[in-house]
């Protein structure tokens, strides 16, 4: 498809600034100003409208196919929580109003104090801030919060435990806040080598970061014994929220011995994923973690009325210019609203229904990780297909081909040609049904036809990049003189 | 069954079966009687009518009907109808990270664009795809910053907005790092002392522009003198105000971040926002964030993909140039679809007439008795003035009679209670400005 660059014609306009109602006109001069116009394309609304809409067109999405994308919940985002935050009372309210008076965003101070308090219920911490940016803000949050902890007993701490299991961006977290990373290694079940964990928990150790169920969509029925290991040593032991669609209403962190943790709104609560985010990514601690956490607080006076109180001398500071990604904290306060305790349990019940159910009908085509009940997702390797030369990403691109999202392939990283798979609660028996029937198919034509796999995709808009290419000749601006 | 849940009873008894469990609590059984749940005590569903109608009663306790003069690092610019029309499209907002690219060149193409848009605005080679916002990517930048260099100082204009310094001490508060920070004379950056503090040993020197109260710089010769001593230049900017300003490009910057939320996004009482980031090329496989890279597929065919993904999370876990993974690609796409809509001429149109009618303002302010403007550097659409009052009590009253006054300075500079920052955007008509000026007038001396 032509670049926007591309249908720029001189002269040509998308939008027209208001007409000047004042005669001051500044002569901006030398040396302040820029030498030429920047050349952003000269479009009309038509074209720019026509454009975006195609290129729109291009995406697999939520809204329009199959999505199952492992450790990312992509269930379906309700419509009704944009129009909420929609709402001109929220949409232009200035995130520094509050600093003229509180009383002018009390509405806004609502939501963000009842989302702490929900989100506590909900996972069983005793305070939350709502100001991290995305599940790996609050990660890095969640490890500062540690470090604070540590510093103030004056505990000598060198390294964080994660699970050779874990997300990318546990460890890369974990080391902006200062700490080493040990790695542990997952047993034969699927989770967690509790004997090695002990073996490496010196006094030197910080803390724990752990996703639950983890990312091969096991729970861990020994995670208060870990968890009382960590704390033996005064470690703190972080929740990676993940992954907390399989236990709403079921089981919460706090009370299996977690310290911190971080929820991600853009998958458990339904928040759209935006092509890569905004997310958001609250944080919730135990009571003795809460005076560590980030200013602002939103805090409920005796008459009633919030405010921002910045009066916590242990806090370990600004992690966000404001209050976190406002809107989408709303429209996830507005999904919970809705659903209510008995529909969030629902959710999860039904999200691990789909994953089991996806599990058992394709345990015959692929060989499973790790052969067990999972929660709500369930991870495949392609090591048999692989041994015919079709690799997961083969079998992604299959997918594609037949219009459907591939799960996420090659993570976890200590499986084998993974093929993680998380069907979400909100798809139907008939969509995964036809999903299954798909990947069945992928699986058939892996052991006749191999070689069929390297043209695909065919029906998209493009075939297979080449990704070296990409990164050997970088070209990432249209303006760049190469 | 409820709430956008799609089996039937039929589908979850047929489900069941197959999977080999009686009922759905058997498939929890990894979950021990001791890990169950304490409480889970919230509220009873509700129907997406009673929702609405709540969340709508709570919007209404929001002043966000006030006549608006409060920038700070935001503002308050009109957004056209077509961008939110396009950004509601499922396709762009109910997708992910395009980790697949053959089914995600709508966000790959657009992210693309968004790049070239931000190089072409800031007069650098090469931005990423997004950072969470301004305050965290210029942290990002800073440390980007300390990875190209080798050094660990970091010197600290004054001029930059404190809400961003208070983010960066917070990240940087569990690593080795030395900050100087310099002062600013007459609105603009003290170069002597900027020249005293920099040396082999400084990674970087941060500036803003227009810094955050409202001057407006050429720092052009802090650039010249900073890469004399092998440091680099970090500069913030408000990318309005480029339309008519000196590019941190021609400047020599050698990284630039910004707030992108004027660039076609709501004020959303702090977010989502756009932080953006660009770089000269040598940088870039130091660069944090995803990147938007053109190829060719199978058949030649010119497509988009995330490229230099050894930089990242996924990929290096500890050892990576930053720990993000989500950033905010569908602000960057409504950011692209503005900037398209605006295009080279509306840019340019846009600012002037932001910096008319500051001076506009500026002018009628100054009318008043005992209203210092600060004159001392150029302005773009945000200046500070010096009341003869508490700028609190001033606000107060301003309040009363419909206005958001401005920024009062002392939240972050208790000697400067006098002191407001006052910003004007396009949408603040003639009589918007009359009816402010004459209000404060009142407040001042009635």
């Amino acid at each position: 498809m032509e670049l926007i660059f591309e249908k720029s014609r001189e002269g040509r306009r998308g939008y027209h600034i208001p007409k000047t109602d004042i005669l001051v006109k500044v002569n901006m001069k030398a040396p302040y100003i820029r030498k030429a116009d920047c050349p952003w394309p000269e479009v009309s609304e038509l074209d720019v409208v026509r454009h975006f809409t195609q290129l729109s067109r291009l995406n697999y999405s939520v809204d329009t196919n199959f999505y199952p994308l492992g450790s990312c919940t992509m269930k379906y985002n309700p419509k009704f929580t944009e129009v909420a935050a929609g709402m001109e009372g929220f949409a232009n309210l200035h995130p520094l109003l509050p600093q003229l008076d509180s009383t002018l965003v009390q509405g806004a101070l609502e939501v963000l104090y009842q989302m702490d308090r929900i989100l506590s219920e909900i996972t069983g911490m005793d305070d939350f801030t709502m100001q991290p940016l995305a599940g790996a803000h609050g990660e890095l949050t969640g490890t500062m919060l540690m470090a604070a902890y540590h510093r103030k007993k004056g505990n000598k701490k060198k390294f964080i435990i994660i699970p050779d299991s874990a997300h990318g961006t546990n460890p890369a977290s974990a080391a902006i806040a200062g700490y080493e990373i040990v790695t542990v290694a997952t047993d034969k079940s699927g989770v967690v080598d509790l004997e090695e964990m002990k073996s490496k928990i010196t006094d030197e150790c910080a803390g724990v970061m752990l996703t639950c169920p983890n990312t091969l969509g096991i729970f861990n029925s020994d995670i208060d014994k870990v968890a009382e290991c960590v704390h033996k040593v005064d470690g703190l032991v972080y929740y990676d929220g993940a992954n907390l669609n399989a236990l709403m209403g079921r089981a919460r962190p706090g009370d299996l011995g977690f310290d911190i943790v971080h929820v991600n709104l853009h998958k458990t609560f339904a928040t759209p994923h935006g092509g890569g985010g905004p997310g958001s990514g609250p944080v919730g601690v135990k009571k003795q973690l809460s005076k560590f956490l980030p200013i602002s607080r939103v805090i409920k006076k005796q008459d009633g009325f919030y405010a921002l109180n910045y009066d916590y001398p242990d806090s370990i500071g600004y992690i966000a210019a404001f209050y976190g990604n406002f809107s989408v904290i709303l429209k996830a306060y507005a999904y919970i609203l809705m659903l209510g305790a008995e529909g969030l349990k629902e959710a999860a019940d039904q999200a691990v229904l789909n994953a089991n159910y996806v599990m058992e009908c394709l345990k015959d085509d692929y060989d499973l990780a790790f052969p067990r009940r999972c929660m709500h997702e369930c991870v495949f390797s392609a090591s048999r297909q692989e041994k015919k030369g079709v690799h997961a990403i083969d079998i992604a691109k299959f997918l594609i081909d037949e219009g459907m999202h591939p799960p996420t392939v090659y993570f976890p990283l200590i499986v084998k040609e993974a093929i993680m798979i998380e069907p979400t609660e909100t798809e139907s028996k008939k969509d995964i049904d036809d999903f299954i029937e798909v990947m069945k198919k992928a699986a058939k034509a892996a052991q006749e036809n191999p070689e069929s796999f390297k043209s695909l995709p065919k029906t998209t808009s493009i075939t297979r990049p080449d990704e070296v290419k990409a990164a050997k000749d970088i070209k990432t601006n249209y303006f760049a003189k190469s | 069954m409820s709430w956008f849940i799609a089996n039937t009873d039929k589908d979850v008894k047929e489900m069941l079966k197959i999977i080999g469990a009686k009922t759905i609590d058997d498939l929890f059984s990894d979950i021990k009687p001791r890990h169950e749940i304490k409480s889970f005590d919230l509220e009873e569903g509700r129907s997406e009518f009673e929702v609405i109608e709540h969340i709508r009663q709570i919007a209404k306790n929001n002043a966000s009907d006030l006549v608006s003069f409060l920038g700070a690092g935001l503002y308050d610019h009109y957004v056209p109808a077509a961008v939110s029309s396009l950004m509601s499209r499922g396709e762009f907002y109910t997708a992910y990270t395009p980790y697949q690219p053959e089914c995600s060149q709508g966000t790959l193409q657009s992210l693309f664009e968004f790049q070239s848009m931000i190089c072409a605005l800031t007069d650098m080679d090469i931005a990423n795809a997004s950072l969470y916002d301004g305050g965290t990517a210029l942290y990002e930048a800073m440390m980007m910053a300390i990875r190209v260099t080798g050094r660990k100082k970091i010197v600290m204009d004054g001029g930059v907005s404190p809400i961003y310094r208070k983010i960066i001490k917070t990240y940087t508060s569990n690593l080795d790092i030395e900050f100087q920070e310099t002062p600013v004379v007459h609105g603009q950056s003290d170069r002597k002392q900027i020249e005293k503090v920099i040396d082999k040993q400084t990674a970087a020197i941060i500036l803003q522009n227009p810094n955050f109260f409202g001057a407006v710089d050429d720092h052009s010769d802090v650039v010249e003198k900073a890469h004399s001593q092998g440091v680099l230049v970090i500069e913030s900017v408000y990318p309005i105000s480029l339309g008519v300003l000196k590019t941190p490009g021609e400047m020599g910057a050698d990284i630039v971040t910004g707030e992108g939320q004027s660039l076609g996004l709501s004020l959303n009482f702090g977010g989502p926002y756009l932080g953006f980031m660009a770089t000269k090329k040598k940088y870039v496989r130091k660069m944090p964030g995803r990147i938007v890279g053109q190829t060719q597929d199978l058949n030649g065919k010119r497509c988009f993909v995330n490229t230099l993904q050894a930089r990242e999370q996924h990929i290096r876990r500890e050892k990576a140039t930053s720990n993000i993974c989500t950033n905010v690609a569908l602000c960057a796409i409504q950011s692209a679809v503005y900037m398209s809509l605006l295009g080279r001429q509306g840019l340019k149109e846009l600012a002037q007439l932001n910096l008319d009618k500051a001076e506009f303002a500026r002018q009628e302010l100054e009318k008043i008795k005992g209203v210092e403007v600060k004159r001392s550097s150029p302005t773009f659409n945000e200046f500070t003035v010096c009341l003869p009052k508490d700028a609190q009590e001033v606000i107060d009253a301003m309040v009363v009679k419909g206005f958001a006054a401005g920024f009062p300075l002392a939240r972050y500079y208790p000697n400067m209670e006098k002191y407001l920052l006052i910003a004007i955007t396009e949408k603040r008509t003639r009589q918007e400005i009359c009816d402010y000026v004459k209000a404060l007038e009142d407040v001042l001396w009635n």
